[in-house]
C-alpha cells in the first residue's frame, strides 16, 4: 500500500531521513516510534506529498507520490502533528471546505459531516469557530476532517500529544475503531505505550534511520524476549536472553540488584537507541 | 475544477464575514487622494486640457486595484503558509496546483474589482466625468490579475512576515508614485520613461487613463500586463509545486 525505496531528505546539513526503505501493507496498523527529531513528521509529510524527498522513490496505492497526482491524494487522510484548521471558520465550515476540496457532492458531504460530528462527539460545537475549541476538540476535528472522504490510508502524526489521559483514551478508541473497519493506518508517536496499545507493526526510527521493524513479538524475538535487569554502580543495565531458562542461569551468577522479566517495547527501544548511537 | 470552486468559496466566506471592514477600508485611501489631490488641486489645475480630477481617478483606480488585489492574497496566504499552516490542507487535497492557484488569483482579482467599483462610485460623487467602458473594465481586471498573481508568488516566496512589509515598502509603495498615477509621464526623461513603462503598474495607469478620457487604447499596455500575468503565475506555480 505504501512503499518507500531509499528515501533521503536533507535540509542543508541536517539529514532528516537517511535512505530509508519501508513497506506498509494494506490493512496494517503501522506505528512509527522514535524520539523527537527522529524524522517521523518528515516521513509522514513525504508520504502525503507535503515534502519533496531529496532522493528516493515513494509509491502509495501503486501511484507515484506527486503533488499533482490527484489519484493518490484522494486515498490519503492526513492528521498532521500541528493543527492546520482554518481558525476563523466554524467546525462545519472546515468540514464543508474539505468536502469541496475532495469533490464530495453537497448532499453526501452534509450526511458525512453529521455522522463524523457524532462519531467525534462534536455535534454541539458544529457552529463554533475553530479558534475557540480546546486542544482535544481540535484533534478530534482533525481526525473527523481526515475521514470525510473515506480514505483508504490514514496518516496520524502524533495524534495524542498534548492531550490529557482521558482524551487520549478517547482518541485511541476512535483510531482502533477505524482500524477494525479495514483502514490502513500509519501512526507516529514517541509514546511507547501508544505504539504497544494500538499497532500491529512497529518501526523504530532514530536519526532518520529505521533501526528495526516488525510486530511487537518479532521485535522482542529479535533482541530477546526475556530480560535481566541489573542495577549496578548506580546504573541500570539490561541483558537480553532468548528464553527464561537462559536468563535465570545467567542471573544466578550476577549477584545483587537483579530482576528477571519479560522484555517490553521500552527495553528494546532503549537497547537499540543506545547501541546504534555509539 | 472542484479545487478552484472550493478556494473561491472559502474566500467568499471570509469576504462575507469581513464585509464592513473590507468595504470601509477600501474607501479610506482613495478618499484621501481625492480630497487632497482632487479637491486640493481640483479644477484649478488643468493637464493638457483635462480637469485634474478626471486625470487623477484612473490613476487611483490603478493603484487601488493593485494594492487591494495584492494584499487580498499576499497577506492571508503568507499567514496560511507560515503560521496557520492551512496551506497544507490544500496541498494534500486531490486538487491540482493550477486549480488552487487559479482560485486564489481570481479571488484576489475579484477583491480588486470590488474596491474599484467603490472608488469609481465615489469619484463620480466627487464630480469626475469619465468614460467607463468594456475596455476600461478589461484593463482594470487585467491589473487585478497581475497583482493578485504577484501576491500569490510573494506569499509563497517570503521567509517571514517582515519580508512582506519590506516588499510592500520597496516594491509596491514606490510604484504608487512613480508609475504615472498622479502625474503625467510626459516630462519624465525619455530613458526613465522607458523603464517606468515596463513596471507592472504603468500599463494600468496609462491605459486606464487613455480609455477613460476617450482616447485610443495603447496596445502595449495590455501586452505588458499579460506578460507580467504569465510570468507571475508561471513562477508562482513553479514555487507552489515545491513549497513546504
Ligand atoms: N523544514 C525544515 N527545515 C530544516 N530542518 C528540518 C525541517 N523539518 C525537519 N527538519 C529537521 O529534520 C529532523 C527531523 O524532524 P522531524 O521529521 O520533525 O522529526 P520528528 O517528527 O520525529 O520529531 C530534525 O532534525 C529537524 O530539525
Ligand atoms: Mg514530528
Amino acid at each position: 500500500m505504501i512503499a518507500l525505496d531509499q528515501v533521503t531528505k536533507r535540509y542543508g546539513d541536517t539529514v532528516s531521513l537517511d535512505s530509508l526503505s519501508l513497506h506498509i501493507k494494506e490493512g496494517e496498523f503501522f506505528g512509527l516510534l522514535g524520539p523527537n527529531g527522529a524524522g517521523k513528521t518528515t516521513l509522514i509529510r513525504i508520504i502525503s506529498a507535503l515534502t519533496v524527498p531529496t532522493s528516493g522513490r515513494v509509491l502509495v496505492a501503486g501511484e507515484p507520490v506527486n503533488r499533482n497526482n490527484t489519484k493518490f491524494k484522494s486515498q490519503i487522510g492526513l492528521v498532521p502533528q500541528h493543527n492546520n484548521l482554518e481558525p476563523e471558520l466554524t467546525v462545519v465550515e472546515n468540514l464543508q471546505l474539505h468536502g469541496m476540496l475532495y469533490g464530495i457532492p453537497k448532499k453526501e458531504s452534509a450526511g458525512r459531516i453529521k455522522e463524523l460530528l457524532d462519531f467525534t462527539r462534536l455535534t454541539d460545537k458544529a457552529d463554533t469557530q475553530v479558534g475557540k475549541l480546546s486542544g482535544g476538540m481540535k484533534r478530534k476535528l482533525l481526525i473527523a476532517r481526515a475521514l470525510m472522504h473515506k480514505p483508504a490510508i490514514l496518516l496520524l502524526d502524533e495524534p495524542t500529544v498534548g492531550l490529557d489521559v482521558s482524551s487520549r483514551r478517547k482518541v485511541w478508541d476512535l483510531i482502533k475503531g477505524l482500524h477494525k473497519r479495514g483502514i490502513t493506518i500509519v501512526l507516529t508517536t514517541h509514546y511507547l505505550e501508544e505504539a504497544e496499545a494500538l499497532c500491529t507493526k512497529i518501526g523504530l526510527l532514530k536519526k532518520g534511520r529505521l533501526l528495526m521493524s516488525g510486530s511487537l513479538d518479532e521485535l522482542k524475538n529479535m533482541v530477546g524476549p526475556v530480560v535481566v535487569e541489573q542495577f549496578y554502580n548506580d546504573k541500570t543495565v539490561l541483558y537480553f536472553y532468548k528464553d527464561q531458562k537462559e536468563a535465570l542461569k545467567a542471573a544466578s551468577s550476577m549477584g545483587e540488584g537483579i530482576t528477571v522479566r519479560q522484555s517490553r517495547l521500552e527495553d528494546i527501544f532503549v537497547k537499540l537507541t543506545e547501541e546504534k548511537s555509539e | 475544477m472542484s479545487g478552484f470552486l472550493a478556494v473561491l468559496w472559502r474566500e467568499y466566506l471570509f469576504f462575507k464575514r469581513r464585509f464592513w471592514t473590507i468595504t470601509t477600508s477600501s474607501m479610506v485611501a482613495p478618499l484621501l487622494y481625492l480630497i487632497t489631490f482632487g479637491w486640493g488641486l481640483g479644477r484649478s489645475v488643468n493637464l493638457s486640457g483635462v480637469d485634474y480630477i478626471n486625470f487623477l481617478v484612473p490613476g487611483i483606480v490603478a493603484l487601488s486595484t493593485m494594492n487591494t488585489s495584492f494584499n487580498a492574497i499576499a497577506t492571508p496566504l503568507s499567514i496560511a503558509r507560515l503560521y496557520d499552516k492551512t496551506l497544507e490542507e490544500y496541498m494534500v487535497a486531490p486538487i491540482t496546483i493550477l486549480s488552487f492557484a487559479a482560485g486564489k488569483i481570481v479571488a484576489g482579482a475579484m477583491r480588486g474589482i470590488y474596491a474599484a467599483l467603490i472608488i469609481i462610485t465615489i469619484s463620480f460623487i466627487f464630480g469626475a466625468r469619465l468614460e467607463i467602458n468594456v475596455l476600461f473594465l478589461a484593463l482594470m481586471f487585467l491589473n487585478c490579475l497581475v497583482f493578485s498573481s504577484l501576491g500569490f508568488l510573494v506569499a509563497l516566496k517570503i521567509k517571514s512576515h517582515p519580508d512582506m512589509a519590506r516588499f510592500n515598502n520597496f516594491v509596491i509603495t514606490p510604484m504608487i508614485f512613480i508609475c504615472g498615477t498622479f502625474f503625467s509621464l510626459d516630462r519624465v526623461p525619455e530613458i526613465m520613461r522607458h523603464v517606468i513603462n515596463v513596471l507592472p503598474l504603468t500599463p494600468a495607469s496609462q491605459g486606464l487613463r487613455a480609455v477613460a478620457l476617450g482616447g485610443e487604447i495603447p496596445l502595449w499596455a495590455p501586452a505588458v500586463q499579460i506578460a507580467y500575468l504569465l510570468l507571475f503565475t508561471g513562477w508562482g506555480l513553479y514555487v507552489c509545486n515545491r513549497v513546504e
